[in-house]
């Protein structure tokens, strides 16, 4: 395996963006990462998407966007991993280029929710259909099971799984790509409709359109360009039951403890050694939970780091989700993986404004699907 | 939901049949064809206790089309007596009496209609014991 590298980035605004068809945020997106990454050419590309069929019935998207993009004949493929879906299409990009088979690969990320689809049925189809699904259970319900459970056994409270929502949208407030750049309150959050208790409407990522795309390459092509780089210093993938109740621990994301397990032997790294890290905030409880997974916090104690401050960006022992995390930037479910990678790259490149967390040198992106059935870990580096 | 699809459900939703492995005796539910535990893929089919407790739950209030005229309603992981744990439906409870631990018993009831095949849906739901 040959190192490889991040070397241009692209996203759209993430939000309601009516004016714009799936093809058209895709294809803004990954404009920009070319220009940026200044490649003049790519040898494949990846779009991470969870289910173009079932939000606007269309399938076959990497031919799509190879297509509208300009790039014919290339390979073009479309991965899916539900809400993993980018972060997996990274992980291919990053596979094909440290293998040698590629040297610079396009990794791309899109959904498009507000057409019109019934967004909670579609979201449910990452969860097991026919012994889940089927009995009436929600995605936010499965989340809202994960809360009571760690409420139950480890004390968690209320009010600090309001806290990760405060400060997300703290920090999205100072990013210019977040849907929501406006600050909540604890009361706010707390007093929020309730969609599945003891999740609100502010526990949960809201519902968004939005594509990004990053240029990945060997680090040879990266010296070339002559530009801000970073290098992927650690890429590790797991898998879960597709069902919570087929789970040991409904408290722990077994995908998560064993990816970054993978991923800290891979770069020979500790959690100690992360200086920031962008996480899978589908709902306030799951960043709770991956906080205490990836090692930064002891088991039960993530919700009372949250409520201390420990996970924002100034004071904090980790800066989590310095971009607003899915909960403020918004969760265009296959970009996500993607837009997660950005942030660490700004950050990683002293790019990332008025959000930059000083002296940083590693940050991590965790992505995961479902109810954590599936979990991508990638270390990046500054260099 | 197609009519086919329901019917090859049904052993599970109407009897609770589950695979027990002839290796290990682990119990899968629903049955599969590689054993989770050693592998192994020879299973006998047993059915499963119709009593549990409630491992932890959520009350749905925003739901898909599909079950939007039911809301708010409960969900749970129930654990059965084998160690079997399912998501059901808790019914036939006041909404905030529901708690971890309790223990439950499993009935057989409607879950669901299918709007446009226009079948109705059964299966196992939780009443409290
Ligand atoms: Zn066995």
């Amino acid at each position: 395996m040959r190192d490889v590298a991040v070397v241009g980035t692209g996203m759209t605004k993430f939000g309601e963006l009516w004016g714009q068809s799936i093809r058209d945020i895709f294809v803004e997106a990954a404009q920009q990462a070319i220009a940026d990454s200044g490649v003049d050419y790519i040898d494949s590309l990846y779009v991470g998407s969870m289910s173009p069929g079932l939000f606007v019935n269309q399938e076959h998207l990497g031919a799509v966007m190879a297509d509208y993009l300009g790039v014919n004949p290339i390979p073009a493929t479309r991965v899916e991993s539900a809400c993993a879906s980018g972060g997996v299409a990274f992980r291919q990009a990053f596979l094909e280029v440290a293998s040698g088979a590629s040297d610079i690969v396009l990794a791309g990320g899109v959904e498009k929710m507000t057409d019109g689809a019934d967004v909670t049925d579609v979201l449910a189809a990452a969860a097991d259909q026919e012994y889940e699904v089927y009995h009436g259970i929600t995605f936010p319900g499965l989340y809202a099971m994960i809360a009571k459970a760690h409420m139950h056994q480890y004390g968690t409270t209320r009010e600090q799984l309001a806290a990760v929502a405060v400060k997300n949208h703290r920090n999205g407030v100072k990013n210019p790509n977040a849907q929501f750049r406006s600050e909540v309150s604890l009361a706010q959050v707390m007093s929020s409709t309730m969609v599945a208790d003891p999740l609100r409407l502010l526990d949960c990522s809201p519902v968004s359109d939005g594509a990004a795309a990053v240029i990945v390459a060997s680090l040879d092509v990266a010296r070339k360009l002559n530009k801000n780089f970073v290098k992927v210093v650690a890429s590790a993938q797991a898998s879960d039951t597709i069902a919570l109740h087929g789970r040991e621990s409904i408290t722990t994301f077994k995908a998560v403890v064993e990816a970054s397990k993978k991923a800290y032997k891979i770069a020979n790294l500790r959690p100690a050694d992360i200086n920031l890290v962008e996480v899978h905030d589908c709902f306030t409880i799951a960043e709770i939970v991956v906080s205490e997974d990836l090692g930064f916090f002891e088991k039960g104690k993530g919700g009372e780091a949250a409520k201390q401050g420990l996970t924002a960006i100034e004071g904090g022992r980790i800066p989590i989700n310095t971009s607003g995390g899915l909960k403020a930037k918004g969760h265009p479910v296959g970009a996500t993986g993607i837009a997660q990678i950005i942030e660490l790259y700004e950050q990683l490149t002293s790019q990332a404004g008025p959000r930059q967390v000083k002296n940083v040198r590693r940050g991590m992106a965790q992505n995961m699907g479902g109810s954590g059935a599936s979990c991508v870990i990638h270390i990046l580096e500054a260099q | 939901m197609i009519t086919a699809r329901y019917h090859r459900e049904i052993p599970q939703r109407y009897r609770l049949e589950a695979g027990k492995c002839s290796t290990c005796q682990h119990v899968a539910f629903p049955p599969r064809p590689v054993c989770p535990k050693c592998k192994g893929r020879s299973f006998e089919t047993v059915r499963l206790s119709e009593e549990g407790k409630i491992v932890t739950f959520t009350i749905v209030r925003v739901a898909s089309e599909k079950f939007s005229k039911q809301t708010p309603y409960a969900v749970g992981i129930v654990e059965l007596q084998e160690g079997i744990r399912i998501t059901t439906q808790i019914v036939d409870a006041e909404l905030d009496k529901i708690e971890v631990g309790q223990r439950v018993k499993l009935v057989f009831r409607r879950v669901q209609e299918d709007g446009r095949a226009g079948i109705l849906c059964y299966g196992y739901k939780a009443i409290i014991a």
